[in-house]
C-alpha cells in the first residue's frame, strides 16, 4: 500500500471559497514530488492538511495506514514524529542555539516532562551533531541561529525534521526566501534526503525549474485543483502554461 | 489627477482637525473656568513659591532613616506587586494570545480580564479597594497588582504574538506537546521583551504607589502626606528628593538590564 494516500480532500476556511476541490492522490516511498502552481492555488493548505495543521473538511488523508482525519489528540501527536517539515521562513527559535533547535525535533518522542527539562539520550545529541556536519553547518553548533544566514537557517530547519527520523518530510517553499547559489544547495541536500536516507519529499515551490530539475513526479495546483500529475518528463509547456495561464494574462494585462 | 485630489483631501482634513482641536480646548476653558492667561502668569510666582519655600534644611535631614524606612517598604511593595502581577500576566498571556490560546473562550475571558483592569486608574482602584480592604499595605499593593496585570496582560500578548507564531507552528508539527512549545519555545523567545515590560513596570509603580499611598496611609506617600498636612515643607522637599532619586536610579537600572538581556 502507497505511505500516503490522498482522496477527495476538500478544504474552506470560510464558507464562500473552496480553497481545496475534490483532490485525490498517491504517494510511494521514496518518492520525490513537487507540487506547482501560481501562488494562492492552495499549496501550502494542501501541505498541511496531510499532518492536519489545518483541519481537513471533506475525504480522506491515509497516512501509513492511519485515517490522520480521525486521529485523537494523543494519536496525531505519534502520527506527526513520523513527519517532519521544512518552512520558507525555517521557524526556528531564533534566540536559542543550532544544537538547541536541532534537538527540538525530538520533542514528539518525548513526555512533558523530559521535553521542558531537556532530557535528551546521547544517541540524540550525536545524532544531531551528525546531522549538523552532515549538512555542513557542524562548526555553528552553539551559535544563535538569528546569527546564521538564511541558508544556514535553512539547513537547521532541515536537521530538525531528519532527527524526527521521519517517513515523509514537507517542504513548503523551502527556497523562496533564498538567492540560487544557496537554493541550489538546499535542494541538493533534499534530494540526498530522498536518494541516501530513503525518506519521501513532498516540495512545494513556485519554480517550474527547480521542480523539473529535482523531482520524480509534478503535480500541477490551479484554483485548488489538481491539473497535471505525472512524472516530470510529461510537463510540458503548454501544460506549464495551462497551469500558470490565468497568472501570466494577469501579468500582462495588470 | 488622482495623487492632486488626494493631496486636497489631505489638507481639509488637517483644517478640519485642526478647527477641532481649537474648539474642543475653547470649549473646555470656557466650561471649566479655567483662566489660561492667570495660570501661565502663575507659573513663575509657584517657582518662586518652591525655591523658598521646598529647601531641605539640617532639622528636616533628621528624619532621613525614617523617610527611608517608608521610601523602602515603597519601593519593596512596588517590586513584589509587579512580580506577581507578572506571573499571573504570563499565564493570560498565553491564554489571551493566538498563537498559544487554548481554547477561544479562555482567550476573550483573558483579554477582557486584561482589558477591565487596564482601563480604571490605579488611584481609582486604590479608592475602590479602600472600601473594603481599609487604609493598610494591602490595599496599596492590590491597587498596584491589579493595574499592573492589565497592562502586562495586553503587553505579554502581544510580545508572544509578534515573537513566537512560527516557531509554534514549526513545533506543533514535530509532535510536542503544548507545554514543551510554551517553555522551550515561546518563553526563550519572548522573555526578553517580557523583563523589559517588567522593568518598565516597576519604574512607574514605584511613582503611582507614592500617589497610592497618600491614599492608603501607607509607606513614602504616608510619610509625604503627613509632612505636607503639618505644613514642614523643607522636610516635604526631602521626601520628594528621595524619591526623585529613588525613580531616576530604578530607571538606569532596568535600562542597564535591558542593554545586557536583549
Ligand atoms: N488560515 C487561513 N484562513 C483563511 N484563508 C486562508 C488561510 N490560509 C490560506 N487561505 C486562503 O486559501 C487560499 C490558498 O492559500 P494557500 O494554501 O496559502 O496557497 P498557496 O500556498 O498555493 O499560495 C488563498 O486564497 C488564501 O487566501
Ligand atoms: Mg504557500
Amino acid at each position: 500500500m502507497s505511505l500516503l494516500q490522498v482522496k477527495r480532500l476538500g478544504k474552506s476556511y470560510d464558507l464562500e471559497t473552496k480553497v481545496l476541490k475534490d483532490i485525490s492522490f498517491d504517494v510511494e516511498a521514496g518518492e520525490f514530488v513537487s507540487i506547482i502552481g501560481p501562488s494562492g492555488a492552495g499549496k501550502s493548505t494542501l501541505l498541511r492538511s496531510i499532518n492536519r495543521m489545518v483541519e481537513i473538511n471533506e475525504g480522506h488523508v491515509i497516512f501509513d495506514n492511519n485515517d490522520v482525519g480521525s486521529l485523537k489528540k494523543k494519536e496525531l501527536r505519534q502520527l506527526r514524529t513520523d513527519i517532519g517539515m521544512i518552512f520558507q521562513h525555517y521557524n526556528l527559535v531564533p534566540r536559542l542555539s543550532v544544537i538547541e533547535n536541532v534537538l527540538h525535533g525530538r520533542f514528539g518522542y518525548k513526555t512533558t516532562i523530559q521535553g521542558i527539562l531537556g532530557r535528551f539520550t546521547e544517541d540524540e545529541k550525536e545524532r544531531a551533531f551528525y546531522l549538523l556536519d552532515k549538512l555542513g553547518i557542524g562548526e555553528h553548533a552553539y551559535k544563535r541561529c538569528d546569527q546564521l544566514s538564511g541558508g544556514q537557517q535553512q539547513r537547521v530547519g532541515i536537521a530538525r525534521a531528519l532527527i524526527q527520523d521521519p517517513k515523509l518530510v514537507l517542504c513548503d517553499e523551502p527556497i523562496a526566501s533564498l538567492d540560487p547559489n544557496t537554493s541550489k544547495i538546499i535542494m541538493d541536500h533534499l534530494q540526498s534526503i530522498v536518494s541516501e536516507l530513503n525518506i519521501t519529499c513532498i516540495v512545494n515551490l513556485h519554480q517550474v525549474e527547480v521542480a523539473q530539475t529535482y523531482s520524480d513526479r509534478i503535480i500541477g495546483l490551479k484554483a485548488g485543483e489538481i491539473v497535471f500529475d505525472g512524472p516530470t518528463p510529461w510537463l510540458t509547456d503548454d501544460r506549464i502554461h495551462h497551469i500558470y495561464g490565468t497568472e501570466t494574462r494577469e501579468l500582462i494585462t495588470g | 489627477m488622482k495623487r492632486e485630489k488626494e493631496m486636497k483631501r489631505k489638507r481639509w482634513q488637517t483644517t478640519i482637525l485642526l478647527a477641532v482641536i481649537i474648539v474642543v480646548t475653547y470649549v473646555s476653558i470656557a466650561i471649566t473656568e479655567f483662566n489660561v492667561l492667570t495660570g501661565i502668569t502663575a507659573i513663575p510666582q509657584a517657582i518662586g513659591w518652591m525655591f523658598s519655600h521646598l529647601l531641605i534644611t539640617q532639622e528636616s535631614l533628621a528624619k532621613l532613616p525614617s523617610i527611608l524606612e517608608k521610601l523602602n517598604e515603597t519601593i519593596f511593595m512596588s517590586i513584589a506587586a509587579t512580580t506577581t502581577a507578572a506571573a499571573v500576566s504570563i499565564f493570560l498571556g498565553l491564554m489571551g494570545s493566538k498563537t498559544t490560546r487554548v481554547s477561544n473562550v479562555l482567550s476573550v475571558l483573558a483579554r477582557f480580564i486584561a482589558s477591565f483592569s487596564r482601563n480604571i486608574p490605579v488611584v481609582a482602584w486604590a479608592l475602590i479597594l479602600l472600601l473594603s480592604f481599609g487604609q493598610n499595605s494591602m490595599t496599596g499593593y492590590l491597587a498596584l497588582f491589579v493595574g499592573t496585570v492589565g497592562f502586562l496582560t495586553r503587553a505579554f500578548i502581544e510580545s508572544i504574538d509578534e515573537v513566537s507564531g512560527s516557531a509554534v507552528e514549526a513545533l506543533t508539527a514535530t509532535g510536542a506537546t503544548y507545554f514543551q512549545i510554551v517553555n522551550k519555545a515561546v518563553i526563550p523567545q519572548s522573555l526578553p521583551q517580557m523583563i523589559s515590560w517588567i522593568l518598565f513596570m516597576i519604574e512607574t509603580n514605584i511613582r503611582s504607589a507614592t500617589l497610592v499611598g497618600i491614599l492608603t496611609g501607607t509607606g513614602i506617600g504616608y510619610i509625604f502626606d503627613l509632612y505636607y498636612k503639618t505644613m514642614d515643607y523643607n522636610t516635604v522637599a526631602l521626601v520628594t528628593f528621595t524619591i526623585v532619586i529613588t525613580v531616576i536610579a530604578i530607571e538606569m537600572a532596568s535600562n542597564y538590564i535591558r542593554k545586557v538581556i536583549l
